[in-house]
């Protein structure tokens, strides 16, 4: 009962999201201003359809309900509860529900928060994200239906993969879809401006917190995806160039692009006709990394089996979207003239380098990821495309976008000079040049990790220096608490999120320094390592909730003195046809983590990996810091009440310039 | 010196093409250098990769080929070939096997062919479940005749390692 239930608010979706797309463009045409209003309740409908279409597949999960293919294939009785719902969304169709419910939840959100919106811009992006609903509907209905039955019903389920059965990636997919689908709601905003054939500041200051909301989960939900590769994997890196790991990318080079040309628009009214095609790029790069996926066109290490049907179906849903938005933007895009005008050196000359270098970025990446399918397709050549090409192609991008990083929040608009800012950046310079030096001292000729440090600290140093600029920390020491406090939040934001890269940087930079070995130990036999002695005690069996595992102790001492004591496993699982998965060790500490995992047993001895992972922690503490930066920058009180901040609690702070910096 | 708006527009199509123009460069040339291709087995006569590239190696390990050993700095190593049918290919890997490694089973190894004929793995992919083959291995397999697709679905994982290689084909 509970799966038809939910099967038919699904199809109830899709006729509310038929009405949403079509009563209010309808409504526009006519000028019906009723028509139009009918846009916010209808989202509200169909955010409650997909709500309830998403609880029954939970439900069923929950209780274990066999006579549900969806449940027979993903799920166990035996599994913890907390994977029994990640199951739900860990397989391809619960993962394409929990899209159309996310997409359902942005559009409750923009009809709800959105009651300042001009009544025929609502209108347009209620339909447009309707009409986005309606293809990912009819896709989940026609290919993908969570809700199928089987008779007679299985006995139990067959269990789910056991790499994912794992609390980060429990949440990965909720955080990573609500990145992509973010982006739908600056796709619809960018759609709606197009069709209206206006774009000013007022329009900026709306598509910049959907900016920003998006890239602060989407940053999330890669940071999260990441972390997991590094544990759950057990091979002990970070980020390999996987194609899925591409995938989620470039929506974010796009997006981190389209975050910075926002505030060009909303600031000074230029580069609006490059915002509106970088909000359709976003989508668009979200849209063919959930093509890329879930087709499985892609050989990954992530790949799971399926259905060309499905391929075909996303690719149709691709080809439409992209290509009808961009015709449009070709059609409609020229009759936006540009007002704000600006020299090549000032802040929005830095943000159109910033543009520039990230969507170059995005191309390199997009280039790499895709040509091994091409070159299968119409070459008939197996080739792939490794991390020794993208660390090539990507390094000479990022380096001039690190160094414009830190400069760039420090110019001022319209027209700068170079050399004021230099002098505010100068001890940050220092800082990085130092790190070279000691780096190159102590650690012998390593340029990689010695260049890695220097842009960390500059990027650090740069925001420090950013923040101490503007509250006038060494000028007016004693008003500078107030100043703080006056401070816009997005100021904050902005320089906490370059902060937090510079933060992840240290991490890669250590990462750089990182060593391993490999042993084949006896139980009380000790490995050197780092500086570290790793003394395996012991190999036991052991037993989870629905896994047996052999884990080996190992104890990890530095001079004589513990450190930690360290339990890799090997885990199998008996429900998923006996499969293993290799459960990694790993002591964190804020300098580095202390990393083993258990290889195969040769009669007595095991072979034993050990990693040193130098400051390996601050790669994901930094995105952390990155995402708070987006939400510092989200409660700021111009976008909260989409108003201009007060000019008054600047300008009382007697600091001329400063006024037209950003915020 | 604000631009007018005929000088910025010359000064965007610049500045685009100039992106562009990086990009595809950079791509390019890592292209050049980068390109790790698939090979099977019986790939290996004919392409000729060298000893300096690198290349993908894919294939069925060869039922009964593991052996365990060590490097001469007493690391473990693993030894084991991997067959398309008409070739064999000695492969040595100092690491830890993924967990699905398994004799009879298809297998990709990244690494160099050196000049002994032996082909030295600094990776073997990992699958992550039972009835995924990788598709360059199903591909090899189709074209050295184990595997006819008219026929069905490619055989179960658990029966390859009784598809012994077919001598027959030799040559091929």
């Amino acid at each position: 009962m509970i799966a038809e239930f939910g099967h038919f608010a699904l199809a109830l979706a899709f006729a509310l999201a038929l009405a949403q797309t079509v009563l209010p463009l309808w409504g526009v045409a006519r000028g019906d201003a009723r028509l139009m209003g009918a846009a916010a309740p209808l989202a509200l409908g169909q955010l409650l359809a997909c709500a309830a279409a998403f609880g029954a597949l939970l439900t069923a999960f929950a209780v274990n309900d066999t006579s549900v293919i969806n449940v027979v294939q993903n799920s166990h009785s035996a599994k913890p509860m907390l994977y029994k719902f990640a199951g739900a969304w860990g397989n391809h169709e619960g993962s394409m529900l929990l899209w159309v419910l996310i997409l359902a939840l942005c559009g409750g959100a923009v009809a709800g928060f959105g009651r300042d919106l001009p009544g025929v811009l609502r209108a347009r992006v209620l339909a447009v994200l309707g009409l986005v609903a309606l293809g990912f509907l009819a896709f989940v209905l026609a290919t993908s239906n969570p809700f199928g039955r089987v008779w007679p019903p299985a006995p139990d389920g067959q269990g789910l993969n056991p790499v994912l059965q794992d609390p980060g990636l429990a949440f990965h997919p909720p955080l990573l879809y609500l990145g992509y689908v973010g982006y739908a709601v600056t796709f619809a905003f960018a759609v709606a401006a197009l069709l209206e054939g206006r774009v000013d500041a007022a329009w900026g200051r709306w598509v910049r917190p959907w900016a920003l909301a998006a890239w602060s989960f989407l940053t999330l939900g890669i940071a999260l995806g990441s972390w997991w590769a590094y544990y759950e994997l057990g091979w002990g890196g970070y980020w390999f160039w996987d194609p899925v790991e591409n995938a989620s990318l470039l929506p974010w080079l796009a997006g981190s692009a389209l975050l910075h040309s926002a505030i060009v628009v909303e600031k000074r009214e230029a580069l609006k006709i490059w915002t509106l095609l970088l909000a359709l790029l976003a989508f668009g790069f979200s849209l063919l990394g959930t093509f890329l996926v879930r087709s499985g066109v892609l050989n990954s290490v992530h790949a799971f089996a399926s259905d060309p049907s499905r391929g075909t179906f996303i690719l149709a849903l691709l080809g439409i979207y992209v290509a009808g938005s961009l015709a449009l933007f070709a059609w409609r895009a020229p009759a936006m003239a540009p007002t704000g005008l600006f020299a090549p050196l000032s802040r929005e000359g830095a943000l159109v380098l910033n543009n520039l270098l990230l969507c170059a970025m995005a191309a390199v990446v997009l280039a790499g990821t895709l040509w091994p399918m091409f070159a299968d397709l119409l070459l008939d050549q197996k080739i792939s495309v490794g991390p020794p090409f993208f660390n090539t192609a990507i390094l000479p991008l990022v380096a001039p976008l690190l160094l414009a990083m830190a400069a760039g929040p420090l110019l001022p608009w319209k027209r700068a000079r170079l050399w004021p800012v230099l002098q505010r950046l100068w001890w940050a310079a220092l800082l990085a040049a130092g790190a070279v030096a000691v780096m190159l001292a102590f650690a012998g000729w390593r340029t990689g990790p010695a260049l890695g440090f220097a842009a960390a600290l500059w990027l650090i140093g740069g925001a420090l220096a950013d923040l101490t600029d503007r509250i006038a920390l060494f000028r007016r020491p004693a008003a500078a608490w107030s100043r703080a406090r006056g401070l816009p939040r997005a100021a904050w934001g902005a320089a906490l999120a370059h902060g937090g890269l510079g933060l992840s940087l240290l991490g890669m930079a250590g990462m750089g320094l990182a060593t391993d070995t490999l042993a084949a130990l006896r139980p009380g036999a000790t490995l050197n390592h780092a500086g570290y002695q790793w003394r395996l005690e012991r190999l036991e069996d052991v037993a989870g909730p629905n896994w047996t595992a052999r884990r080996a102790t190992v104890t990890v001492l530095r001079d004589g003195a513990v450190v930690t004591v360290l339990t890799p496993e090997r885990r199998s699982f008996p429900v998923a046809a006996g499969m293993t998965t290799t459960e990694a060790a790993i002591h964190t500490s804020l300098t580095g983590d202390l990393y083993a995992v258990l290889g195969e047993e040769q009669g007595d001895r095991a072979v034993l990996r050990v990693h040193h992972n130098i400051l390996a922690p601050w790669i994901w503490l930094g995105a952390l810091v990155m995402a708070l930066g987006g939400a510092l920058s989200l409660t700021d009180r111009r976008i909260r009440v989409a108003a201009p901040a007060p000019r008054s609690v600047l300008s009382a702070a007697g600091h001329g310039p400063d006024v037209s910096r950003p915020t | 010196m604000s631009l007018t708006r005929k000088q910025r527009r010359i000064w965007i199509v610049l500045l685009a093409g100039l992106g562009l123009g990086t990009a595809t460069a950079l791509t390019l040339t890592a292209f050049q250098d980068n390109l790790v291709f698939f090979l099977a087995p019986s790939d290996i006569a004919s392409r000729n990769p060298g000893p300096e590239r690198a290349f993908r190696l894919g294939g069925l390990v060869e039922s009964g080929s593991l052996a365990r050993g060590e490097t001469p700095e007493g690391k473990p190593e693993a030894r084991f070939r991997v067959t398309d049918g008409p070739v064999t290919i000695p492969v040595t890997y100092v690491g830890v096997l993924p967990d699905l490694f398994r004799e009879g089973q298809g297998v990709v190894a990244l690494g160099k062919l050196g000049r002994d004929g032996q082909f030295r793995a600094s990776e073997v992919l990992a699958r992550h479940d039972e009835t995924y083959m990788p598709p360059e291995v199903a591909d090899a397999l189709k074209r050295s005749g184990h595997w006819d697709p008219a026929k069905g679905a490619p055989p179960p994982a658990a029966t390859w390692n009784t598809l012994a290689p077919k001598p027959e084909k030799q040559g091929g």
